[in-house]
């Protein structure tokens, strides 16, 4: 249910618009309300008009940094305002590792939460919890930050990452000083931040599995977490995979909380105590300082940057979903 | 004949909620015959044969209460295990529901792997067997290998028919498995369970009386959740007892 309607807001329209000859709009909404079709014709385009604006304000600003480096931008490393030097390497890598460790952390503790919620749980207690788990998305970002601050950091200085150390610390990724704020703790608060994006996607993804399916795996005697594996990870699987890339999209572009926990150092370092930074980041950090015009550009350049890759990964991820409703509709 | 009934339900209640679905069934059945539940549309039908193997209790606040013994077993007994039940009751439901991702082998073996058989010849054989007592082994031998979903309807149901006898169940229960076939694949899903009753003692819910009549033994007609009837199948049909009985087989009825 909740699905088709996810689908239907976000992509149909624009699905539509593109595979279909003609006037896409007549082909879309045909023998409604004039005066409705209108409406929707300008909001529509409007949504366009202003992505694409956008996408052209980004590029406009960043052009004098495009034109100086060139591809070099993405590839160098040292980033250094007072020479004028700008090199994106270590804060697209802050994002990329951020990121993916938050959803290495977070995918499957949500799909645990959602398989609980949906599947284990009675409803008394489903309710309730499932509750906790959306407002978790409803505490603002830089709230997360202050917590970060004052209660993660320090715990992950003094207990964690001393711990970490002394039993994993063969591997790069546990070496180092424990300074507390750094990549691990932005990693950390971004697993917790798009945990309830990832939950409560996949928790629709279940939910339109129909009863059937589980019945058939139920009767033939399989227990409830034989029955989660034929019938419902099965069915669920490219669901799950669309609920988790837009959980990546969100870690992605995430911005405050980050900034305040990450350290802001532009520098690629194989371990996760060091501090880092990120695309977004480094654009809240130095964005109202920056007075060169080359500083400001490259920071456009890197939010250009950003938003490509968070409009891909998010397009890909609505996609999946998309899908997914579609053959729960056909079915 | 003088055999010892495979079922017995003894004073069978189910609600959902507050709802009384199934009120206070009792009836026997014998192995290897074919027992037809008839009754108009919320009659409790479903409910009473989703009793039979658990499956009700699955449903959000429904409950059960009663006797079933299954030869000596009461599946309502203490301490029974309704997975361990459902082993030796299968079920055929009005939808085919196959597994979706998986491919024809794999949905028929995936009651032998939930039981824990996992030598390939030992399934292969298995499989092979219970798709050629669902009449379906000639068409779908040469692309065991492809996915389930990719069968016709009336391949789809006879492919859950093998599901169910891959486990060799001691009993089967049929929910409306033919409604949503055409006559053709309604035809040898009737044909199949007559051969059937040699395997596995059948219970079928069915909303085509001529399909009763052709296919069962006896028949059992609901009515608001009450047994109304229980006889043979040509005495219900020809003679029943009950005005009400009468009433629902000459289309009489509200
Ligand atoms: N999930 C449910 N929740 C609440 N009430 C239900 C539920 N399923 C069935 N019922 C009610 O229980 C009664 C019996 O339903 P049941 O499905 O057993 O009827 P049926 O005889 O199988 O009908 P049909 O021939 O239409 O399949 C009906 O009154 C129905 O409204
Ligand atoms: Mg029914």
């Amino acid at each position: 249910m909740a699905l088709d309607m996810v689908a239907q807001r976000c992509i149909l329209p624009f699905r539509r618009l593109l595979k279909r000859k003609g006037d896409p709009f007549q082909m879309c909404w045909p023998r409604i309300d004039p005066l409705f079709s209108f409406t929707l014709k300008v909001i529509a385009l409007g949504v366009f008009a202003f992505l694409a604006l956008i996408a052209f304000f980004l590029f406009y600003s960043a052009w004098p940094a495009i034109l100086r480096f060139g591809w070099e931008f993405l590839r160098t490393s040292t980033w250094d305002p007072v020479k004028e030097i700008f090199g994106a390497l270590p804060v697209i890598y802050g994002t990329v590792i951020s990121s993916l460790f938050a959803v290495a952390i977070a995918a499957p503790l949500s799909v645990g939460i959602a398989l609980f919620l949906n599947e284990l749980s009675p409803r008394k207690i489903a309710t309730p919890i499932g509750f906790l788990v959306e407002m978790l998305a409803a505490i603002p970002s830089v709230v997360y930050g202050l917590w970060g601050i004052f209660v993660l950091a320090p715990w992950l200085g003094d207990v964690v990452q001393p711990f970490l150390g002394k039993w994993l610390g063969a591997l790069p990724l546990f070496q180092g000083p424990p300074y507390g704020v750094g990549m691990l703790a932005a990693i950390i608060i971004l697993a917790i931040m798009i945990t309830p994006t990832i939950s409560s996607i996949s928790k629709e993804v279940f939910q339109a599995i129909p009863r059937s399916d589980r019945e058939a795996a139920l009767a033939l005697g399989a227990t409830r977490w034989e029955m989660m594996k034929l019938s419902v990870l099965g069915r669920a699987r490219a669901g799950i995979f669309g609920a988790v890339i837009l959980g990546l999209g969100r870690a992605l572009g995430e911005t405050m909380a980050v900034t305040m926990v990450i350290g802001n150092r532009s520098e690629i370092s194989a371990s996760l105590f060091a501090p880092g930074q990120t695309m977004a980041s480094v654009i809240a950090n130095e964005y109202a300082e920056a007075t060169s015009d080359l500083h400001v550009a490259a920071l456009a350049e890197i939010g250009l940057v950003l938003f490509g890759v968070t409009f891909l990964i998010n397009a890909i991820a609505r996609l999946i979903i998309w899908k997914v409703a579609q053959v729960k509709v056909t079915r | 004949m003088d055999m010892q009934p495979i079922v017995r339900v003894r004073k069978l209640n189910a609600w959902f909620g507050a709802a009384h679905a199934v009120k206070n069934v009792s009836l026997e059945v014998e192995p290897h015959s074919v027992t037809a539940i008839i009754g108009p549309s919320g009659c409790g039908k479903s409910t009473f044969i989703r009793c039979l193997n658990r499956l009700h209790e699955e449903v959000p606040d429904a409950r059960a209460h009663g006797e079933v013994f299954l030869g000596d077993t009461n599946i309502y007994g203490e301490g029974i295990d309704p997975v361990v039940i459902r082993r030796k009751i299968g079920m055929v439901f009005q939808k085919p529901n196959p597994f979706p991702a998986a491919s024809v082998f794999d949905n028929v073996a995936a009651g032998l792997k939930l039981a824990g058989i996992r030598k390939k010849a030992l399934l292969m054989e298995r499989v092979e067997r219970s798709l050629r007592h669902a009449a379906l082994w000639d068409e779908v031998k040469a692309k065991l290998g492809s996915p389930g979903m990719s069968l016709s309807g009336g391949q789809l149901q006879r492919l859950c028919i093998a599901r169910a006898l891959a486990v060799e169940p001691s009993v089967l229960l049929m929910d409306e498995p033919t409604s949503a076939l055409d006559p053709i694949a309604t035809k040898k899903i009737e044909e199949l369970i007559v051969n059937l009753r040699k395997e596995v003692t059948i219970i079928i819910v069915t909303h085509n009386m001529q399909q009763a009549a052709r296919i069962s033994d006896r028949t059992a007609f609901l009515l608001l959740g009450e047994l109304i009837e229980f006889g043979a199948t040509s005495e219900i049909f020809t003679v029943p007892k009950e005005k009400q009985t009468e009433a629902y087989i000459t289309g009489k009825f509200g």
